[in-house]
């Protein structure tokens, strides 16, 4: 099925780009878009194949080659480059591709005056090349291949702009922070290793029925621990807001539409170790449960309008660690919820690019007031992205909550109401964002002419806006459920209980749905009827302030990992080059010393030498007097 | 054919010296032959590698010459997967080495004649030391590398150089003498078993009483652990790379300390395995406070050429651990490390040492902003740094990864902490990048100008063989798995 074809694209373009010097400055960002466009076409041409195929036959694995063999005999590794095509990964490529490549075309246009864009198309292929090894792997070291691979394209990324310290800054510590989740990854391989002797994504799932329970749930944590660096949940979520540094279709693409998803897409992927293990999923959907709601309040407090979209991408990722965590019964819904993300958090963000376009690259929402007329285009796409988040009834965001919600009030009336709180929360940032940027009153700063952009932006956000709308069709007839139900099983279909009463799915819909109006209402009239400061006001309440400094969770890392680290580093150089070193090398002084006081002995006077001879034999004879007469 | 390609490196030495050197025109010419002798080896090495039988786990092109007679020494020298994986490491690293050096600012108009010559003679007798397969050749040209990289450090070096050099031959002598006890220990077993015998292959079917056997097994290790660095005898490789040339350093640590952790298996593994077996919780655990210690010390580090020696000492914890965690996995995945490691620092030392001798300081407070008047520099030190840090996709990932899995499945706990060296590993790479690369470009880094044409074809093949080998490792382990099977198999 020629799979390796959708990677070598893009990674072809990535090495075209870095090799090929300033001369192709003028044309490589087209090559890098043609790239990725020749993925996305291959992508629907295999999905279309894989769709004409039977249900119970959709699973295409293609072994290029060995990767690394230490051999043949018991306790060899050994693992084969293998990519897999199944149902899963048909909707990850395409998501993949698809969103890649609408953000290839709009960066056309946003880093046009950018004297590095060819550096940064390559930097996008590169990024695209790696995500994709990341869904397609068929064993998970090949996975860690693609996993560090987008880590290393976002640090790239994010780090764009070298000459700012901020973006340098930020670029290092999102590295940081997913290498600590990669200890988890890295230990979960190793465990596989020891306990089943592979590493392959197939063979592991079939491994894991008749293996200790506790191994299980070992090996479920440690991925967790992966999932939750690349995914910025608690308590690994500190990179991701300092990640908004890069260039804003990096925000989209790899901080909100897709590498973030990647820890969704790690436990959906090893759904067998999950399915066997109760502990790991509650784990699970408590790191969802909290991101959730952390992600939410950040979002309410800042004035950032690309932070505020940070925040709710924590949160909405929550909701699809959250299902994630249901198992068997929340599998498919978090990849529902993920696709559509996938589509409004890249429209919104892009459309945040195109304000900053306007805006002379000023983020401060403060700053912004009344877009609607000056932005037209914009102000609809972004419109509808919004309608889509908050889950408008009809938008597809509508659909994907709703089925995490039902699913999660299902598995635990409380765990599934503070999933509706958490709806309600996000519809007020979601207002609150919104009618700060589009409505009310012109807060610009002088000199700011705002323009709506070029058309090879606004295009891109156009189709990201109908998909907004339009992705609740996937889940029409239980399509993606029945598509993806050969890689995560069946789905259950879940009664919703409260206080022993049963409720109809409707129900759950109008409940969800009057809180967010509660959320909605709440924000119009905070900030849509009242005038806003243009400056950040000082005076607010303790949890403004906690969500404005991202619940301290900077804080907490500084106090309880950075500055310990670096004390302790700084006293290991300074003890092996004063201490120890000194210590070796002053048993080696002493020595020299030693040395030198029994060269003055070696004066050249006969007379002195047969003293020494004789005192010598004197002292050798009374030895052995001494030991005779014992 | 082995002897030849030892020869070639020293033939060219002899040469050079020979050569006129009053004028910078005529060490030119030097340098041009010198460079010419180590390409010329390298070619005789590639011939060989393709004569090489990989699936063979034993010695091949084997030659042995009686030598001294009394004492049962023998010339005989051999090549197994792991000898000449190591032997390709010091062929393919003295030309990039020695291109390097070409314009190296030599202290006190020394001739660059000698600097060249003593590098060749350290890759003669580094060939000679990974194919001699008598126990006494192997002293001998053990001991006769301290020679060059004494000269090399005390009187091509920068400041300090003199006790630096004095630090490093007074370890190493240190470490050798016990290894010299333990070889006059061998000639007492060998010559009370029957005949005298140095051969690897009679001193392996030596009936050891225990104690015996572990005292000259910590002979060995004394020279061996010094040599690798394994904490706490590293901490003369700071002070040495601290004060050598970048050229001395890759050859001194990306070549002659893999002697070290060659050695733990040749003649810590092979000769002594029930030793070995005994004393491999204690190493195990030593490498592992080298692992965590010298990255925290890399960290700490605010001289560049410190901060990539303190990397080593780390890697080489690695090396040591997959080693004695006995496992196929672990162990081919050592001998793949040395392998990768040389590479990768050799490309992490020329790099930076570049960076130095423009900037004139090794601080790396001294930079600041470089990326932005010297990219394609910028992106060398990145791709040497993540390779460090063992991203995927980069050859070093490969084997850093198999001797973790390797340990993993023989010592949790130790592979564990191990572990802990990724995210380490990562600051080091990453702050040294940030602090000197990036940000608005600092006044004083000006002097820091882009890469020559020379300086990147130094460069490339490190970096073209890094990604290669990180993505298609598999030639070089189907060269070292036989082997490892092999000294495995003999292990109680």
């Amino acid at each position: 099925m020629m799979i390796w074809l959708l990677v070598a694209f893009p990674a072809l373009g990535a090495a075209l780009l870095l090799t090929s010097g300033r001369r192709s400055d003028r044309h490589g960002h087209l090559v890098a878009t043609a790239a990725s466009a020749a993925s996305f076409v291959w992508g629907l041409v295999l999905f279309f194949r894989l769709l004409a195929r039977d249900s119970g036959d959709r699973t295409v694995t293609e072994s290029l080659f060995t990767w690394i063999s230490t051999g043949q005999g018991p306790g060899s590794f050994h693992v084969e480059m293998s990519l897999v095509f199944d149902p899963l990964a048909a909707l990850f490529v395409l998501l993949i591709t698809g969103v890649g490549t609408l953000i290839h075309v709009y960066s056309i246009g946003y880093m046009e005056h950018d004297e590095r864009r060819r550096r940064f198309f390559a930097f996008l292929n590169l990024f695209i090349a790696a995500m994709l090894v990341l869904v397609l792997a068929g064993d998970y070291l090949v996975l860690f291949l693609g996993w560090e691979g987008v880590g290393l394209a976002s640090y790239l990324l994010i780090g764009f702009w070298q000459h700012k310290p901020s973006a340098a800054a930020a670029a290092k510590k999102a590295f940081v922070v997913n290498r600590v989740g990669d200890i988890g990854m890295a230990l979960a391989i190793m465990l596989m290793f020891k306990e089943f002797g592979t590493t392959e994504i197939a063979a592991v799932g079939d491994s894991v029925a008749g293996t200790a329970a506790s191994t299980i749930t070992v090996l479920g944590l440690l991925l967790l621990l992966g999932a939750c660096g690349k995914s910025a949940q608690v308590p690994l979520q500190g990179w991701l807001l300092d990640a908004m540094e890069g260039p804003t279709p990096v925000s989209a693409l790899i901080h909100a539409a897709t590498m973030v998803t990647a820890g969704v897409y790690l436990i959906v992927r090893s759904n067998a170790i999950f399915d066997a293990s109760e502990t790991a999923r509650t784990a699970v959907v408590v790191v969802g449960l909290v991101t959730l709601i952390a992600g939410a309040i950040i979002g309410c407090a800042k004035d950032d309008i690309k932070k505020a979209l940070a925040g709710s991408t924590m949160s909405q990722i929550g909701y699809m660690m959250l299902a994630a965590g249901l198992g068997p019964a929340g599998y498919a819904f978090a990849i529902f919820h993920l696709v559509t993300h996938g589509f409004f958090k890249a429209n919104m963000f892009l459309g945040a690019g195109s304000v900053m376009h306007a805006m002379d690259d000023d983020v401060n929402m403060r700053h912004y007031g009344a877009l609607r007329t000056a932005l037209p285009v914009t102000f609809a796409t972004f419109g509808l992205g919004y309608l889509a988040i908050i889950g408008f009834p009809g938008f597809s965001g509508f659909f994907s909550k709703d089925k995490i919600i039902e699913a999660a009030l299902a598995h635990n009336v409380w765990v599934g109401l503070a999933a509706v709180a958490g709806a309600g929360i996000t519809a007020f940032y979601m207002t609150r964002l919104v009618t700060m940027t589009f409505a009310g009153q012109k807060r610009w700063r002088e000199e700011v002419h705002p323009h709506e952009s070029p058309r090879v932006m606004t295009v891109p956000l156009i189709v990201l806006a109908a998909a907004s709308v339009l992705g609740g069709l996937l889940v029409l007839s239980d399509w993606i459920t029945d598509w993806l139900e050969p890689v995560v099983g069946h789905t259950e279909h879940h009664h919703v209980e409260i206080l022993g009463a049963e409720w109809p799915p409707i129900a759950v819909s109008v409940l969800v749905t009057a809180v967010v109006a509660a959320g909605v209402a709440l924000g119009w009239f905070t900030y849509g009827r009242k005038p806003i400061a243009s400056e950040t006001p000082e005076r607010v309440s303790v949890l403004t302030r906690a969500a404005r400094a991202d619940l301290y969770g900077d804080t907490i890392n500084e106090w309880v990992a950075v500055r310990p680290t670096v004390t302790l580093a700084r006293g290991v150089a300074w003890f092996d080059q004063f201490g120890l070193h000194r210590a070796v090398t002053g048993f080696v002084t002493l020595i020299g010393d030693g040395a030198a006081a029994m060269r003055t002995w070696q004066n050249g006077f006969v007379r002195s030498y047969a003293l020494g001879v004789f005192v010598g034999a004197l002292v050798l004879t009374l030895g052995l007097l001494a030991v005779i007469w014992r | 054919m082995i002897t030849l390609l030892a020869l070639v490196p020293i033939v060219g030495a002899l040469l050079v010296t020979l050569l006129p050197r009053a004028s910078r025109g005529q060490q030119l010419l030097a340098r041009h032959v010198a460079l010419g002798a180590s390409g010329v080896a390298l070619v005789v090495a590639l011939v060989i590698a393709a004569r090489f039988d990989a699936g063979e786990g034993g010695y091949q092109m084997v030659q042995e010459h009686a030598w001294i007679e009394p004492l049962g020494a023998t010339y005989s020298v051999g090549l197994n997967g792991i000898g000449l994986a190591l032997v390709l490491l010091t062929v393919i690293l003295t030309p990039v080495v020695l291109l390097a050096a070409y314009r190296d600012e030599l202290p006190g108009y020394r001739s660059a004649n000698s600097y060249v010559a003593w590098m060749l003679v350290l890759e003669g007798l580094a060939i000679l030391v990974f194919t001699a397969t008598d126990a006494f050749l192997f002293y001998v040209a053990f001991e006769a590398t301290l020679v060059p990289i004494y000269f090399l450090i005390g009187s091509y070096g920068g400041e300090g150089r003199q006790k630096a050099a004095t630090t490093f031959l007074l370890y190493n002598l240190l470490g050798g003498l016990l290894m010299l006890a333990a070889i006059v220990g061998l000639y007492v077993v060998s010559s009370d078993a029957g005949e005298a015998s140095y051969r690897l292959a009679d001193l392996a079917n030596l009936p050891f009483a225990e104690d015996t056997e572990r005292l000259l097994f910590l002979g060995f290790m004394a020279a061996f652990a010094v040599k690798a660095p394994l904490w706490p005898f590293h901490t003369w490789l700071p002070e040495a790379a601290a004060s050598a040339t970048p050229a001395t350093s890759v050859l001194m640590v990306s070549v002659i300390d893999k002697v070290g952790t060659f050695g733990m298996i040749r003649w810590g593994l092979e000769l002594f395995p029930g030793a070995a077996d005994w004393a491999s919780p204690t190493i195990m655990a030593l490498a592992v406070v080298s692992i965590v210690y010298g990255a925290l010390a890399a960290i700490g580090s605010t001289d560049i050429r410190r901060l990539v020696a303190y990397t080593s000492v780390s890697h080489f914890g690695f090396i040591i651990l997959g080693i004695f965690a006995f496992t196929q996995t672990s162990t081919s995945g050592s001998v793949l490390y040395m392998f990768n490691h040389g590479l990768s620092t050799a490309a992490l030392f020329l790099v930076t040492g570049i960076m130095i001798s423009r900037r004139g300081s090794a601080e790396i407070s001294a930079f600041g902003g470089v990326q932005k008047i010297a990219p394609v520099m910028a992106g060398v030190l990145l791709i040497a740094g993540l390779s460090s840090l063992s991203l995927p996709g980069l050859a070093p990932f490969v084997s850093e990864f198999l001797v973790l899995a390797g340990t993993f499945t023989v010592n949790v706990p130790l592979a564990v902490i191990a572990t802990l060296g990724i995210v380490l590993a990562a600051v080091y790479v990453l702050v040294l990048y940030q602090r000197t690369m990036t940000g608005p470009l600092v006044e004083q880094s000006r002097v820091v100008t882009e890469l020559t044409t020379r300086e990147v074809v130094v460069l490339a093949p490190l970096v073209v063989i890094i990604i290669g080998l990180g993505l298609f490792p598999q030639p070089m382990l189907d060269l070292v798995n036989p082997a490892v099977a092999v000294v495995l198999g003999g292990l109680p």
